[in-house]
């Protein structure tokens, strides 16, 4: 693997980007920001709590939306997932990272950034099963006639 | 992580300074920057780091946790004023509930934050559409079902 392969080099920079943004919000509101709270949040908004939230969510999508606009490799894109697909997928993780307490950048990088044990639990269940459920799609479903 | 005890379900209310607000309004800039520099708002990409059976497999996820962990621990460490919190305890909830994050994110590559990044491109890239709101509707569940304000 070369370290430093352009495409690396880029997945670390967006990332020193993601941990900045992820510092300054948790610097200015004492609270951590990881995104499935910050949503999570704002669907159950109290008063003094939830307009930050909101600032955040559309300053990330003005974020990407800068990039996507500065940068064909950053605009690309390609899935093939199906509504239905997305629809299953956006219940799972709207209950999971509600119920197991945060997602990427809330276990992922907020929790573990702190050393927390439950966050490098709960990255390690999210990774392994997502891994699983990769391995299972792609590769453990025998399509017939194939 | 965050305490779910009844009497800290009131949430602390934040001084609504409009610096304060210009802040967290950068603080996402950045973020959303950074998750579209990065490719995480490609769900080819991450699918590409979760298929490790794939034969072309695809570290940047790691690269992009590795940046956001470096910034992230040392601004913590360096920043004393940071609640450093406490680690909550290994719950069925934060096992079941990761288990079930992990199954949707390797369903479809989307976790929340590129999901919701990905509004920006409403027209050209349309599958946030469905997977936004159904997120939605699954952290009021939680909330509704089990009065889990974590």
């Amino acid at each position: 693997m070369d370290l430093l392969h352009p495409d690396h080099l880029r997945a670390l920079l967006g990332g020193a980007l993601i941990g900045a943004g992820s510092l300054l919000a948790f610097s200015t509101t004492r609270k951590v920001p990881g995104i499935s709270g910050v949503l999570g949040r704002v669907l159950r908004p109290q008063k003094g709590d939830t307009a930050w939230r909101i600032t955040m969510l559309l300053g990330i999508i003005a974020g990407a939306g800068v990039m996507f606009a500065l940068s064909t490799e950053a605009a690309s894109y390609q899935s093939s997932s199906s509504p239905t697909q997305l629809v299953l997928a956006g219940l799972l993780v709207g209950f999971g990272t509600r119920l197991g307490g945060g997602c990427t950048s809330g276990h992922g990088i907020c929790g573990i950034g702190r050393g927390l044990w439950d966050s490098v639990v709960a990255t390690l269940v999210f990774m392994g099963v997502a891994m699983l459920t990769v391995w299972l799609c792609h590769h453990g479903v025998h399509h017939t006639g194939g | 992580m965050e305490s779910t005890t009844p009497e800290a379900n009131k949430r602390p209310a934040m001084d609504p300074h409009a610096k304060t607000f210009a802040k967290i309004l950068f603080a996402g800039l950045l973020f959303g920057a950074g998750l579209a520099i990065s490719g995480m708002t490609n769900p080819a990409k991450v699918i590409g780091f979760l298929n490790l059976a794939g034969g072309a497999w695809d570290p940047s996820l790691a690269f992009v946790m590795a940046g956001a962990l470096l910034v992230f621990a040392l601004g913590t460490r360096f920043l004393p004023q940071l609640p450093r919190g406490q680690s909550d305890p290994i719950s069925k909830g934060l096992v079941i509930g990761a288990a079930l994050f992990g199954i949707g994110w390797g369903l479809v590559g989307f976790c929340p934050g590129p999901a919701l990044a990905n509004l920006a491109r409403l027209g050209q890239v349309n599958d946030s559409l469905w997977f936004v709101p159904a997120m939605a509707v699954g952290m009021i569940l939680v909330q509704r079902c089990f009065d889990l304000d974590r």
